[in-house]
C-alpha cells in the first residue's frame, strides 16, 4: 500500500501541520513504509479478543468534593505567546 | 571523582554525619558537568545558580538539624530528564516548540524528591518529546555516548544515561514509553528501572503515550534505583492511573536471597538478529543465577514478535492526541506570519516540531481517522491483549524473565537516522513490557569486543519490582564490572 499525495495532504491538514513541497514526497514514502510495517498485525486472528486500552483495571477514582487551589492566573499565562493577563489572545476567528 | 562514584546512601550518611556539606557536593557535580558537557551534550539546561543557592541554604540548615532529622536526599543534587516539570525551570522536551517554556509547577515526582531535600542541577537531553531511541532527534543536538563519543547514548533518556555514566549526574529521572529508560541505560552501562505502570505518578511528566508512559530512575547502581523508587512511588490524587497499592521498602529487597527463585528465558528474545556477544553475556547471567540456586527454564512469549508493530500504532495515536495542545496559543511558540487561526496552528506546528514528531503525529492522526480506526487502533489494542496474556501465562510458571535489553550495543551517530523503521526496531526487546504495563530493569552485564557495555533486562510481575531489584542487585554484586568510562 502506498499513500497518495492527496492522502498525505489530508492527514497533514487533520494534524494541523503545514508541509513544504519537498516534505510531501518524503513523508509519503516514510508514512507508507510505516503503515506497511504495522500491517503485519493482520497475520494475527484477533476475532473475539477484547481490546486492552489500559493495563490499569477500569474503575472509578472517587474523592470528596472539596474545593482546592488550582494554578494561579499568573502561572497559567506565563507561557502564553499572547495574553492580556486575563485571556489567551488568538487571531480573530469571526469574519464580519 | 571519588565523591561522585559514591552511592546515594553513602552520600546521605556523609551529609548526615556532617562530614560533607551540600555545597561541596553540588560544586563537585557542577564541576564535572563543566568538564564533560563539551564532549557529551547531556544537559539542555544547567541550573547552577539555583543549585548553588539551594546548597547554601542546605549548608545552613544542616548545622541546625540533628542526624535523625535529615531526610534521605538532603543536599543531594540530581538531574532530571527535560520532559518532567521542575517549577520555574525551563522545560523544552528537546523541541523548538517549547524552547522558551518555563514550568509553572513541580511534577509529583519532583515534589516528592524536594520533600526529601533533593537539589536539582539541571535538565537532561532527550529525543524530541521522548520520541526516539538515540537522542538524535533533539532540537538541541545529539548527546554522545561516554564510552565512545562517535556513538549514540540510546534514547530517549539519553542525556540522563550519559550524565550518570560520565558522573556528571549522581542520579537522574527518566521516562520510559517503549524502552526510553532501559535502552539508554544499557548503551551507557548504567542501571535503568521502568516501574510498573501506575507505580509512579505521571503528573507533571509531559504526556507522550499516556497508557505507556512511566517515570523511573537512571542510576549508577541497583541500590540507588531502589533508593529513589522508595521516594517517588505511590498513589497520587493528581494521576488517576496511579495505583492504590502499598509501596514496600525496596531497599529491603536487596538481600541477595535469590535461591529458590524461578527465572524464565523467553525463547523469542534469543533469536537471529541478536548480536552473538549480547546473547552470550545475557545467557551468562542466567548461568550465574542457576549456579546460585535459581531455576532457569525456557518460556515462550509467542506474540512478542508483534510488539513493535503494535506499539507503532498505539503510541503515535496517543501522541497525536496529546500533542494537539501545542497550537501556538498556550505553549510559548507561535509562528510569525499567518493568514488566520487555522493557518497559525499549521505554521506553528510545522515550524516547531521536528521530523520524527511530525511523522508520529501524522501516523496517529491517520490510524485514528474515520474509516481506519478499527483496522489499526482497535486491532493493535486487541494484539496488546494477546501480548499481555502471554506474559500472564509465563508468570504462572516463573517469577521473572531474563532477556537482552537491546539486540546490539550502542550504534554510531547517524547510522539509523534516515530509516525510521530500523530505528524503531532497536526497541524490540523493551516495548512489550510497556504494552503489558510490567516493571523492567536494565543492568550492565558485560562488554562487547569494542568495549561497549551490554545490558541484561529483568522483567517482573506487575507491582513486583522487589524481585527484579533483588536479582539485579545480586547480579551486579557478583559481576563487579567496572562501569566507569574513561572520558
Amino acid at each position: 500500500m502506498k499513500l497518495s499525495r492527496e492522502e498525505v495532504l489530508h492527514i497533514a491538514k487533520l494534524a494541523r501541520i503545514e508541509l513544504r513541497e519537498e516534505e510531501i514526497e518524503k513523508f509519503r514514502e516514510q508514512l507508507s513504509e510505516i503503515l506497511n510495517f504495522v500491517e503485519k498485525l493482520n497475520e494475527l486472528d484477533t476475532e473475539g479478543i477484547d481490546p486492552k486500552f489500559s493495563v490499569v483495571p477500569p474503575e472509578n477514582v472517587l474523592r470528596e468534593d472539596i474545593p482546592g487551589l488550582s494554578l494561579p492566573r499568573e502561572k497559567t499565562f506565563m507561557n502564553a505567546p499572547e495574553t492580556d493577563g486575563e485571556f489567551f489572545i488568538v487571531p480573530k476567528v469571526v469574519k464580519k | 571523582m571519588e565523591l561522585l562514584n559514591k552511592s546515594l546512601r553513602e552520600l546521605h550518611t556523609l551529609i548526615k554525619r556532617k562530614e560533607l556539606k551540600p555545597s561541596e557536593l553540588v560544586e563537585a557535580v557542577l564541576k564535572r558537568i563543566e568538564e564533560t558537557e563539551s564532549k557529551l551534550n547531556a544537559y539542555i539546561t544547567v541550573t547552577d545558580e539555583k543549585a548553588r543557592k539551594k546548597a547554601k541554604i542546605a549548608d545552613e540548615e544542616l548545622a541546625k538539624l540533628s542526624e535523625d532529622e535529615i531526610p534521605e536526599l538532603f543536599g543531594i543534587p540530581l538531574s532530571i530528564k527535560d520532559n518532567i516539570n521542575v517549577e520555574n525551570v525551563r522545560m523544552t522536551c528537546a523541541s523548538k516548540i517549547l524552547e522558551n517554556f518555563v514550568s509553572p509547577y513541580d511534577a509529583t515526582v519532583i515534589k516528592r524528591l524536594r520533600e526529601k531535600g533533593a537539589i536539582f542541577v539541571g535538565k537532561n537531553n532527550l529525543d524530541e518529546f521522548a520520541m526516539g531511541s538515540s537522542t538524535e532527534t533533539s532540537y538541541f543536538g545529539p548527546t554522545k555516548n561516554p564510552w565512545d563519543l562517535e556513538r549514540v547514548p540510546g534514547g530517549s533518556s539519553g542525556g540522563s544515561a550519559a550524565a550518570v555514566s560520565a558522573r556528571s549526574a549522581l542520579a537522574s529521572l527518566g521516562s520510559d514509553t517503549g524502552g526510553s529508560i532501559r535502552q539508554p541505560a544499557a548503551f551507557c552501562g548504567v542501571v535503568g528501572l521502568k516501574p510498573t505502570y501506575g507505580r509512579v505518578s505521571r503528573y507533571g511528566l509531559t504526556a507522550f503515550a499516556s497508557s505507556l508512559d512511566q517515570i523511573g530512575p537512571i542510576t549508577k547502581t541497583v541500590e540507588d534505583a531502589a533508593y529513589l523508587l522508595n521516594i517517588i512511588s505511590g498513589q497520587d490524587s493528581k494521576d488517576a492511573t496511579s495505583a492504590k497499592i502499598p509501596v514496600p521498602d525496596f531497599l529491603e529487597a536487596l538481600n541477595g536471597e535469590v535461591k529458590g527463585l524461578k527465572a524464565g528465558l523467553p525463547k523469542e528474545y534469543f533469536v537471529e538478529g541478536v548480536d552473538p556477544e549480547v546473547k552470550e553475556n545475557v545467557l551468562k547471567v542466567a548461568e550465574l543465577l542457576e549456579k546460585n540456586g535459581v531455576s532457569v527454564e525456557e518460556v515462550s512469549l509467542p506474540n512478542t514478535k508483534y510488539a513493535v508493530e503494535t506499539y507503532y500504532i498505539i503510541a503515535p495515536a496517543e501522541a497525536s492526541s496529546n500533542l494537539g495542545r501545542y497550537d501556538g496559543v498556550r505553549y510559548t511558540y507561535r509562528a510569525k506570519d499567518y493568514k488566520d487561526l487555522i493557518d497559525m496552528y499549521c505554521k506553528t506546528r510545522a515550524e516547531g516540531f521536528g521530523d520524527e514528531v511530525k511523522r508520529r503525529i501524522m501516523i496517529g492522526t491517520y490510524t485514528l481517522s474515520a474509516g481506519y480506526y478499527d483496522a489499526y487502533y482497535l486491532k493493535a489494542q486487541k494484539v496488546r491483549t494477546l501480548i499481555y496474556q502471554g506474559f500472564q501465562n509465563a508468570f504462572e510458571k516463573v517469577d521473572f524473565l531474563i532477556t537482552p535489553v537491546t539486540p546490539e550495543t550502542a550504534f554510531k551517530i547517524g547510522e539509523k537516522t534516515d530509516d525510521p523503521i530500523k530505528m524503531y526496531l532497536s526497541d524490540i526487546f523493551t516495548i512489550a513490557v510497556n504494552l503489558a504495563g510490567l516493571p523492567g530493569i536494565s543492568v550492565p552485564c558485560g562488554f562487547d569486543s569494542k568495549g561497549l557495555p551490554i545490558g541484561v533486562q529483568l522483567i517482573g510481575k506487575a507491582f513486583d519490582e522487589e524481585t527484579i531489584l533483588k536479582v539485579a542487585d545480586f547480579v551486579e554484586k557478583e559481576l563487579k564490572l567496572n562501569t566507569v568510562p574513561e572520558l
